[in-house]
């Protein structure tokens, strides 16, 4: 069986991100970059899925610039068995999800896991667009995955608003990981050695025949308000009236 | 870190940012209660590889150079707590050098091999009562009797002295023979006749510090690290790397001071606007992360020297002395820049505080170094 797992290339969710004067995105220099943390988590599940049933190739890919070469290297580190690059300049969810498609038809995996966003811009949408243009089953946001026995389809909890919801469908699919499906390891000194050898194939995203025209622009991206100054109040009559008229969430 | 880094080093450095981010840093003041680390956490660290960075994969090590050790230790010290990083760099660079380079393939096998796998924790025991960075006026005497050592002594300010499962212990073997009078012998800390007595230091709360008694008590002679006679030598050259490991995290826990610091005063307001607003904030900072710069850039170029296999021991002297120096002064101005907060034991000023007077003094006194600096430059 092979599994291709996504890794995108984020800003390390502990740094200040500052936006651009222009407004036109976030300041980028200095910042340090990390593997998107719900990708780690389905580079876990997929490494998971290899210790279990033994014959399995996890294959982790990133779609984005050539640093991204740091992030797959990351997930070989975790104990990936080879990284695929496609280099593409700022692709917007659509064009991502489109060379996914072409990765796809050309790797035929049985499984495609994916975090179920990326947390720079959290769109939460290359998931569910790939299972769309592929007409495969989708599972998304899950917690938990079991193979059945025969290995040919697998049974989801997916975590919905109100409670859990587990689905069961053919393969092959794809699926989208939340936080609790596992915990992911860190990559070892060994593995990160170990890492150096494994193999890294790089594609031009020109090169696949895709239309990378972009749907989304973005018009402008701004800091959130600064936190006003609270202020204390006399009485709980006056805090009720506050939130009432003011805060206006009552 | 000066040196071109290579992926590897980031994502080493990834992996050790988020086991302290995750295992250490929010048990930091649980440790400092404890008054010494969780031990269990070794083994963790031993299967990320974090023990053994330079030594050969014979023992279980990476085979690295110096820039991992650089990358590990800018990473450790950022768990806000400065005993629990002294006690890892004293397990992982100042017990274990000598054993590693010097060691028989037997002594190797039983103490390195599982040192490296953190399944056994060491501890480096030179300092004794009368003789500190005088190291050699040690007295601890290790006399043969037959296939033995009998060994009689104490030795001071001993980190890991209560969790430690081995000792690299410098001995006097022979009186007579001056510098050659010296052996490095591995004295695991189950043998009869060792006792240890814990002591209350004013920082680095998270190290288990302690007085070690030993009467007469057996090793075999095959414990000698490399030759008998050797020791004094050796064990110089195990401060080196004590030294520059000293340094690397100083500089690394006293910018994330620095970090912390800049932080509160842009968050303080006073007399209506941030402390970060008023120019004697601004220059104080702005000042102290230029000497900073200026530290971290010396040490640097030891680890670079150190990574090119070249000798860095005139650099790592002039390093240990203008380090120490410079956190000492962060950590001073930081108390000053969170005012009455930084003077509890909860603020990170107020520990740094206690905490780095220690680099002044540890692994050879200023001005020890001083002394040793101004030989080297022949004056």
């Amino acid at each position: 069986m092979k599994i291709l797992v996504t890794v995108k290339r984020v800003p390390d969710p502990e740094s200040s991100i500052k936006v651009n004067p222009e407004g036109t995105g976030i300041v980028e220099s200095g910042l340090k970059w990390v593997v998107n943390p719900f990708d780690e988590i389905a580079i876990e599940e997929a490494l998971r899925i290899k210790e279990a049933q033994g014959d399995v190739e996890v294959v982790v890919v990133s779609v984005g610039v050539s640093e991204s070469q740091e992030q797959l290297r990351t997930g070989l580190a975790m104990g990936a068995d080879r990284a695929i690059l496609v280099k593409a300049d700022r692709p917007d969810t659509a064009a991502v999800a489109k060379i996914l498609v072409k990765l796809v038809e050309k790797e035929q995996p049985t499984l495609v896991i994916l975090g179920k966003q990326a947390i720079d811009d959290d769109s939460n949408e290359v998931g569910q667009m790939l299972a769309h243009l592929l007409g495969w089953p989708q599972a998304t946001f899950i917690s938990k995955l079991t193979f059945a026995g025969d290995k040919a389809s697998v049974e989801c909890i997916r975590e919905v608003d109100g409670g859990m919801e587990t689905i069961a469908f053919a393969l092959p699919a794809i699926i989208t990981a939340d936080l609790r499906l596992n915990e992911p390891r860190y990559a070892s000194l060994p593995g990160i050695m170990k890492a150096r050898k494994k193999p890294m194939e790089e594609i031009d995203a020109a090169s696949l025949g895709v239309d990378l025209t972009p749907r989304v622009r973005i018009k402008k991206m701004a800091p959130p308000p600064a936190r006003t100054a609270g202020r204390k109040v006399e009485s709980v009559d006056e805090l009720i009236n506050a939130l009432q008229t003011e805060a206006k969430v009552m | 870190m000066a040196n071109d880094l290579s992926p590897e080093h980031e994502i080493f450095r990834n992996t050790v940012r988020k086991f302290v981010e995750t295992e250490i840093a929010p048990r930091a003041r649980e440790f400092d209660k404890m008054g010494r680390f969780d031990k269990s956490l070794y083994r963790k660290m031993g299967e990320l590889g974090m023990l053994g960075l330079r030594y050969d994969p014979k023992w279980g090590g990476s085979g690295l150079d110096w820039s991992f050790t650089a990358v590990m230790f800018e990473e450790v010290a950022r768990c806000d707590n400065a005993g629990v990083t002294m006690g890892i760099s004293v397990h992982t660079d100042m017990a274990t050098p000598s054993l590693h380079e010097f060691g028989s393939d037997e002594l190797r096998q039983k103490y390195l091999v599982p040192s490296i796998a953190g399944e056994m924790l060491g501890a480096i025991a030179v300092t004794e009562p009368d003789a500190g960075s005088d190291v050699a006026g040690i007295k601890t005497r290790a006399v043969r009797d037959g296939d033995d050592w009998v060994i009689n002594g104490s030795k001071i300010y001993i980190t890991n002295a209560a969790t430690a499962d081995w000792l690299c212990l410098l001995a006097v073997t022979d009186p007579e023979a001056g510098y050659g009078g010296f052996s490095q012998i591995i004295v695991p800390t189950n043998t009869p006749g060792f006792t240890y007595q814990l002591l209350d230091k004013i920082g680095n709360w998270g190290s288990d510090t302690g007085q070690l008694f030993f009467e007469d008590m057996r090793v075999p002679i095959s414990n000698t690290i490399g030759e008998v006679g050797r020791g004094f030598q050796q064990q110089m050259m195990q401060f080196q790397d004590e030294r520059l490991i000293g340094c690397v995290s100083s500089v690394a826990g006293s910018t994330a001071l620095w970090e912390k610091t800049k932080q509160y005063c842009q968050e303080r307001v006073l007399f209506g606007k941030p402390l970060s607003k008023m120019q004697v904030t601004q220059f104080k900072l702005a000042e102290l992360l230029t000497e900073l710069t200026a530290a971290r850039a010396l040490t640097n170029l030891c680890v670079t020297k150190r990574v090119a296999g070249l000798d860095a021991t005139l650099e790592i002297t002039m390093a240990k002395i203008f380090v120490g120096r410079v956190v000492r002064k962060v950590a001073d101005e930081c108390i000053q820049l969170h005012g009455g907060f930084g003077y509890m034991k909860e603020s990170a000023a107020g520990r740094a505080y206690v905490d780095t007077r220690l680099i002044s003094i540890g692994g050879g006194s200023d001005e020890t170094m001083i002394h040793y600096l101004a030989k080297m430059l022949g004056i």
